[in-house]
């Protein structure tokens, strides 16, 4: 299949009117968004030899790619979905190769560490929860066991001398770490272009339509045939789903952030609310609010937030904010990601979206560009598809 | 580099006693402390929290962050903006501040 672009538009049919064959960018695979998850997917196919493309909107772009935490978390996730938890875990265990190969390839080193992660809780009444729920997630069936530890006070203080006295306990996994993730961003682009990618910004896509063997799809600066079609444009997915037959019930959700000014290392763990980065900020920040496309912050929101890492480190309390910002995730209702790919009888478009670019980038440029450099998603990637939200399929 | 005016009434000013990396010194009633500290002769307030360059005052207006010291036991405040005061205790920042100083 791959390499056809071109004779797809000799053999074009009668949808390929609308493209003028001889102005069109022609790829193996055009992927539709630059951020994290578009940038990720299109390093590994380009690294499959496969001529590659994004198409990205550009800077005036939603781009959670440049608001996220930056976490490589595992501990809170796949409660609800085991197989979730495994591609989680199979990224986590699979990150400090993707940030070895940036390095190699790039010269940027992402400052991928893997410490372990903590979560404090602030009462009794949160640590119990916390722990139902990982008991819960460790249960479940097709649960692959990974070790974590739930830690009272006195253990928490060991590992954090400088801990508030309002905290009760915390679990920690170790399996989590955290990164830079502009870094990330940067490299994962440059590592794209070395690998022979082609970036086009500026190029939101208004229609997809299927052509011949491959696509045809317009955007702002002209068309683009491509073989296959990679639909990796976050919350953009969810209009430009249904141009290839696929869905994409994807909401934003905002999370605000507040970073500090830099000083020296005193947090030798990332934690889910409240990291230090590589050059020495304190980033906090874990909050979920539904407000549409609205990313504008709330100093409500940022004062509770401030306050419980506070509480967590009162030593916090005497540094300069200097930054905050809030990004919109791109969340599903389940919270999960959704991996999809067109019909057997009509193949080529695939589609993914999650709100976990960061923790997935191995993933995304390893097994999942793979797959679709393959040409189709393997099959146990089947309860990852959108399907799953048709009550009538399900039922 | 820098020299105080001989203006009549900068120069009737009190003199203000403070201490600077832990060495007595004085300045003028009236100086932020990073007046007080050019006056002195120095032109390095600190060094970076990344390379570890020298850096001094800029602006002299509060924008350019650039001449943080210690002052009375916190970490990065902009010596242009703060009054000096008797007794202070100011010392030069060598990189990153600590969190609790």
């Amino acid at each position: 299949m791959v390499g056809e672009a071109g004779e797809a538009a000799r053999s074009a049919g009668p949808g390929a009117a609308a493209f003028v064959p001889d102005d069109a960018v022609r790829c193996d695979v055009a992927v539709v968004g630059g951020g994290l998850v578009g940038a990720a997917i299109a390093r590994g196919l380009a690294g499959r030899g496969l001529r590659t493309v994004i198409l990205d909107e550009g800077d005036v772009a939603h781009r959670a790619s440049r608001g996220n935490f930056a976490l490589v978390w595992v501990q809170s996730k796949g409660l609800g979905m085991a197989r979730y938890g495994a591609w989680t875990r199979l990224s986590s265990d699979t990150w400090a190769d993707l940030a070895r190969e940036l390095r190699d390839e790039t010269g940027t080193d992402v400052a991928h560490q893997r410490p372990g992660g903590f979560a404090l809780a602030l009462s009794e009444d949160e640590l119990k929860k916390r722990l139902t729920a990982l008991v819960r997630m460790h249960n479940q069936p097709g649960w692959i066991p990974y070790k974590f530890e739930v830690l009272d006070r006195a253990a928490v203080q060991r590992v954090f001398p400088q801990v508030g006295p309002d905290v009760a306990g915390g679990v920690y996994c170790p399996l989590d770490g955290h990164v830079n993730s502009l870094r990330l961003f940067r490299a994962l682009h440059e590592s794209f272009r070395a690998r022979g990618g082609r970036y086009l910004p500026g190029r939101p896509v208004s229609a997809i339509a299927r052509d011949g063997a491959g696509f045809g799809i317009e955007t702002a600066e002209g068309p683009v045939r491509a073989a296959r079609v990679v639909l990796a444009a976050g919350i953009a997915n969810a209009r430009l789903a249904p141009m290839v037959g696929l869905a994409a019930p994807v909401r934003p959700q905002r999370g605000q952030v507040l970073v500090t000014e830099r000083c020296a290392p005193f947090l030798s763990h990332p934690l889910v609310s409240l990291r230090q980065t590589d050059e020495g900020s304190v980033m906090i920040g874990d909050s979920a609010e539904e407000a549409g496309p609205d990313d504008r912050i709330g100093l409500g929101v940022l004062g509770v937030m401030a306050e419980r890492a506070v509480r967590m480190f009162p030593a916090i309390g005497r540094l300069n904010v200097v930054r905050s910002w809030a990004a919109l995730r791109v969340m599903t209702q389940d919270g999960f990601p959704v991996y999809d790919q067109s019909d057997a009888a009509a193949p080529g478009a695939f589609l993914a979206t999650c709100h976990s670019g960061v923790t997935l980038a191995a993933v995304h440029s390893g097994p999942l560009a793979g797959m679709i450099a393959d040409g189709a998603l393997a099959a146990d990637m089947a309860p990852f598809s959108a399907r799953r939200f048709d009550v009538s399929a399900v039922a | 580099m820098f020299r105080r005016l001989p203006d009549a009434a900068a120069m009737a000013a009190r003199e203000l006693p403070f201490t600077l990396d832990g060495e007595p010194a004085s300045g003028r009633e009236g100086d932020t402390v990073a007046a007080a500290l050019l006056a002195l002769g120095r032109r390095s307030f600190r060094r970076t929290a990344v390379s570890g360059a020298e850096r001094g005052p800029w602006c002299l207006m509060g924008v350019c962050h650039d001449c943080l010291v210690t002052v009375d036991g916190t970490g990065n405040t902009q010596a242009c903006l703060v009054p000096l005061r008797a007794g202070m205790v100011v010392s030069t920042q060598d990189g990153r501040r600590e969190v609790d100083r």
